[in-house]
């Protein structure tokens, strides 16, 4: 389908985006890889008054590691964070998750900054944002992952507010990220996260609620010595994800606990 | 208000002024002409629009007309070479039966160029994930994972051919 007319208009800088975004009003909107947002237009679910187009806004587009942490610019795309050397050293699970995310032609455009802004409750990055205390830095303030994820498709960012990095410490111990699906570039129906920090692990699902999920039950037994397998009978613990076409409540809280193990035992 | 996209096309620069809501594969089919590019959904699942944008696979689908300003755009129109040759890609499609319809093929086509162009020698599991954009109602995919082994062999051979010049023949 076509989508509803809009006004456009290209930003230069992030100052020059907020500029805009400002005067469009309440009914403008970021386009960054436009992987959630112009399928949503498409089908007339979104109808933005305006566009401000960032994708030429080189600021944003960076990779850097130091002093212990990976600071992801919002406008690297999925394939660029896949292939990163930097974050293959630094977060070798978010290299792997990246490489998960959608088919090479949504890896091909989708940016980190978009996953986080929209806030779909499949999203692969929130999860690990979430459960590595990553923060989400703006064009106004900071984030702690935790506070950021609010509901389905709900965050704190104003109208003109813009994300402009993802900043994760460095982990790069055992870890493993499983994301169960029926095809290859489907979205997870759940998928679970494992990754050791600090010498205690961080446990956390995807798509088993409106937000990620952090299993603190399951870290916990972790930390007390429970094996994967006793420890992951907590995953499902207090969770009542909503069924869809794909899964039944039930079926997702099975996941939960088969993944979590899945995720534990083959951390590396 | 309609904006200025100036792009290259398969090797040819082009000037028009278009709808910001346009998507870059209404421009190509009906204001290019280029009605080789495919649209099978309307939710950036199924890669029948997939064309090449500064040499990487994207679903033309899923990108507005006035973002591939100043870009550079190959479509399925210009994979044959001018004489009319195939594309190893599209001769190994043919010979292979990698089509039953056909609808899915130029978009299979331009993801498969990616794909082989990232990884000379891929493996069929390599093809499989390299292709899992896109959607084939027909096939099975079985041919199709052939005709690029195939057409990767062929531009194995076609690279590592001696030029005549190089051999001083
Ligand atoms: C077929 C398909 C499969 C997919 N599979 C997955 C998957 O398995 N896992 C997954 O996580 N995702 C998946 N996606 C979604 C994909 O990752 C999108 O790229 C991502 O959700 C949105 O990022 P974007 O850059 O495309 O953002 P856009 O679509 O451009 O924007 C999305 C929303 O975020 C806002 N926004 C974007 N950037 C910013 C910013 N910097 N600051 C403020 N607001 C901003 C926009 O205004 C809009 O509201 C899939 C998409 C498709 C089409
Ligand atoms: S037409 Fe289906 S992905 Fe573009
Ligand atoms: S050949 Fe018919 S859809 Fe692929």
């Amino acid at each position: 389908m076509i989508p509803a007319a809009f006004e456009y208009a290209r930003a230069g800088s992030v100052q020059e985006a907020a500029e805009l975004l400002n005067r469009f009003g309440e009914d403008g909107k970021v386009l960054a890889g436009g992987h959630s947002l112009i399928p949503l237009m498409r089908l007339r679910l979104a109808q933005p008054s305006a566009l401000v187009d960032i994708n030429p806004v080189g600021e944003l587009n960076y990779i850097v590691a130091e002093d212990g942490h990976l600071r992801v610019g919002a406008l690297v795309r999925h394939v660029d964070i896949h292939t990163s050397d930097k974050v293959r050293k630094n977060l070798p699970i978010l290299a792997e998750v990246a490489e998960e995310v959608g088919d090479n032609q949504v890896r091909n455009l989708g940016t980190i900054g978009g996953v986080m802004a929209h806030a779909d409750s499949a999203g692969d990055y929130p999860t690990l944002a979430l459960i590595l205390d990553a923060e989400i830095v703006t064009n106004k303030r900071r984030f702690a992952a935790k506070d950021f994820f609010q509901d389905l498709f709900t965050t704190p960012l104003e109208p003109d507010e813009i994300v402009c990095e993802v900043v994760f410490p460095v982990a790069n111990g055992p870890h493993k990220y499983v994301k169960f699906r029926r095809r290859l570039f489907d979205w997870a129906i759940v998928a679970a996260a494992a990754q050791q920090l600090n010498g205690g692990w961080r446990v956390g699902l995807t798509n088993v609620g409106p937000t990620p999920v952090r299993c603190n039950a399951v870290e916990k037994a972790l930390s007390e010595g429970a094996s994967p397998e006793q420890a992951a009978e907590q995953a499902s613990e207090g969770l009542t994800p909503s069924g869809d076409i794909r899964a039944t409540p039930d079926y997702k809280r099975h996941l939960a606990r088969v993944l979590t193990r899945r995720a534990i035992e083959a951390s590396s | 208000m309609k904006h200025k996209v100036s792009l290259t096309i398969n090797g040819k620069g082009r000037e028009d002024e278009v709808e910001a809501r346009l998507l870059l594969v209404h421009y190509l089919r009906d204001v290019a002409g280029l009605t080789g590019t495919h649209i099978g959904c309307d939710t950036s699942q199924c890669g029948a629009c997939t064309i090449l944008l500064d040499g990487k696979a994207v679903k033309s689908c899923t990108l507005f007309a006035v973002q591939g300003d100043g870009h550079d755009v190959k479509t399925i129109e210009g994979m044959a070479a001018s004489d009319g040759t195939l594309h190893p890609i599209q001769q190994a499609f043919w010979d292979e039966h990698g089509l039953q319809c056909g609808y899915c093929t130029p978009g299979f086509i331009m993801a498969a160029a990616y794909l082989l162009d990232r990884n000379p020698d891929p493996s069929d599991e390599e093809i499989r994930k390299g292709l899992e954009g896109n959607l084939c109602r027909c096939t099975g995919y079985v041919n199709i994972v052939k005709a690029v082994q195939s057409a990767a062999q062929t531009m194995g051979r076609d690279q590592a051919r001696p030029q005549p010049a190089a051999t001083g023949e």
